[in-house]
């Protein structure tokens, strides 16, 4: 584990190294790195908090093909991912003519870097939660219920905050995903800078021409990570 | 009446029917796997029995099977407050906030929430502790805020699971005089194991045995005349009838019993009664002397093996003590024997 970190030390460019990463590019794709990944986050949880609430608390007929469904992006290889985004959502796929006709081009755009990333990232935040919400039980939410607290009220003020903190380490995992990919976001997003072209694409299209800018590029993505890990650490524990 | 239950939970194998009057405590008892807990969560409506009618204050509240159209009104719109074995106070909210949360439930303002919290606080006597965590909590505590939380939110009936099953010994004698105190004019099903908890906090006693009642009726009568098998295990206490007269429990046969008052303190010439469990009598052939000890003069009627443990019987009393004492002693029926039982192991109540 600990190798191939040191390799990227070691690799380091210090002498260029503020310089090859606060260049025009660079700067861009790890803004729009950021941005992206924040975006696919948030819509991780806006539509993977209902979806483990379905899994974990409710029973029917389906709801383990469903759970499959929800985990197949993390078994499958994310051009694989990408493919399926492009003929869902492309020019010429399944629901591209749909939004052709109201005016938008999803495929290659920002957006399709966010759909990428949040198809890549959804089933952290789901497996984690609907984790959280087993272990937390029902228990609470039983008592909550005979004490006149009606559903809503029950899932805002007693199992949200139950589980918060499975909530938050599957969001900083869904983030990390969002942050990391790459296969999903080059065939489905392309790579325009400023656009599409994220740190994962810039690093890799740099390598070809600037093996040190890459590293360097690099070395920030593992500063994010550790940041990224540190910060889930720290809420966890004050949780 | 103000609670009618009679539902049947096929399954389970559970049919069983009982009311319960306005401010009345009805003790549900029964061995393991009897049916009491069906009972509950069909009641608190976590559990749709296969036929069945359950009306609490004239409001039909489950129905099923029945001419009547089909009812099951959710657990939250009950008015039926559960009290578990465990306080499951949430973890995250302060103590005065767990309590505050049925009033704001309700729509109660936080401020008129907290302040409703902290009225019951006050009543189980938490008031100090208001602003902890649960997590800072004993388990007496706990289970005292728990107490307040469930009560605070004005339910109609309650509902205790086994209220003192987990917590520790020393601290039950408390948590009992609480909600002695507490439930005394309210409507309340409890279910129990502990025939003291029935004694002293229920009203009526319903016996539980395979799913369906096999005995129910005044607490007292069902535990010193048990009829079921059950309640014939479990009512092995000694109870001593009497008035309260010069710190002590007079039998109208002359016997004199001290012990341990419970809250309300009796008046003079109350009525009480003196409990206390067969482990606790130590058999003598002649009054000791030495430590303060209650001694009853009593003669034999019957001798009886326990796990372990021989149970003497003696002038509608008992006592456990080991073969090898029945052996030491030349125990028989016939023979007349002093039960020594100490002041501290009596508890007086009044009734």
């Amino acid at each position: 584990m600990l190798l191939p970190l040191v390799a990227i030390l070691a690799r380091t460019p210090w002498s260029r190294f503020f310089e090859l990463i606060t260049s025009e590019a660079s700067r861009e794709a790890l803004l729009l790195s950021l941005r992206t990944s924040s975006t696919s986050t948030l819509l991780c949880i806006l539509l993977g908090v209902p979806m483990a609430v379905v899994l974990a608390r409710t029973s029917f007929r389906g709801q383990g093909i469903l759970r499959s469904l929800v985990l197949l992006p993390l078994v499958l290889p994310p051009v694989v991912g990408g493919i399926a985004l492009l003929y869902t959502f492309g020019r010429r796929g399944l629901l591209g003519e749909t939004f052709e006709v109201l005016g938008m081009q999803v495929a290659f755009s920002t957006t399709a870097v966010v759909m990428a990333q949040t198809f890549v990232a959804m089933p952290f935040l789901v497996v984690s939660l609907e984790g959280a919400l087993r272990t937390a039980g029902q228990k609470y939410e039983v008592v909550a219920a005979s004490l006149g607290a009606g559903p809503t009220t029950v899932f805002r003020r007693v199992t949200l905050p139950l589980v918060l903190p499975g909530l938050a380490s599957g969001a900083v995992l869904a983030f990390a995903r969002s942050l990391g990919e790459f296969g999903a976001t080059i065939t489905f997003a392309g790579s325009l800078q400023g656009v599409t072209r994220t740190l994962p694409l810039e690093i890799y299209l740099r390598r070809e021409t600037d093996a040190q800018a890459a590293v360097a590029l690099s070395l920030v993505l593992v500063v994010v990570a550790v940041l990224v890990i540190g910060f889930a650490r720290q809420g966890r524990s004050a949780l | 009446m103000t609670f009618e239950y009679d539902a049947t939970v096929d399954h389970r194998g559970v049919e069983t029917a009982f009311d319960v009057a306005e401010g009345e405590t009805v003790a549900l008892l029964g061995p393991n796997g009897a049916g009491k807990s069906t009972v509950l969560a069909v009641t608190a409506g976590l559990l749709r029995p296969d036929r069945g009618r359950i009306v609490l204050d004239g409001r039909r509240l489950t129905s099923r099977g029945g001419q009547d159209r089909e009812v099951h009104v959710p657990p939250h719109d009950r008015q039926i407050a559960l009290l578990a074995q465990e306080p499951l106070l949430f973890p995250h909210l302060t103590v005065l906030d767990n309590v505050a949360f049925g009033p704001r439930s309700a729509g109660s303002s936080r401020r008129a929430s907290r302040e409703a919290a902290g009225r019951w606080l006050h009543e189980v006597d938490l008031d100090s502790l208001a602003d902890r965590r649960p997590a800072q909590l004993s388990g007496g505590q706990a289970q005292r805020a728990a107490v307040a939380r469930a009560l605070a939110a004005d339910p109609k009936l309650l509902l205790l699971d086994e209220p003192m099953a987990a917590l520790d010994v020393a601290v039950t004698p408390a948590l009992r005089q609480t909600l002695r105190r507490v439930l005394a004019d309210r409507t309340v099903v409890m279910v129990t194991h502990d025939v003291l908890d029935a004694l002293l906090l229920a009203d009526r006693v319903v016996v539980i045995e395979d799913g369906v009642i096999v005995e129910q009726g005044p607490c007292a009568e069902v535990l010193s005349q048990p009829r079921s098998g059950f309640a014939a295990r479990i009512a092995g206490l000694n109870m001593i009838a009497g008035t309260w007269r010069d710190n002590a429990v007079l039998t109208p046969h002359g016997l004199r019993v001290e012990g341990q008052l419970s809250e309300p303190t009796p008046q003079p010439g109350d009525a009480v009664v003196a409990v206390f469990s067969p482990h606790a009598v130590s058999v003598f052939l002649e009054t000791p002397g030495g430590s303060p000890r209650n001694a009853l003069e009593v003669t034999i009627s019957d001798l009886e093996p326990q796990s372990g443990r021989i149970r003497v019987r003696a002038g509608g009393l008992s006592a456990d003590i080991t073969p090898q004492a029945v052996a030491d002693l030349g125990l028989a029926p016939g023979v007349t024997v002093i039960f020594a039982v100490k002041a501290t192991e009596v508890s007086v109540y009044g009734t």
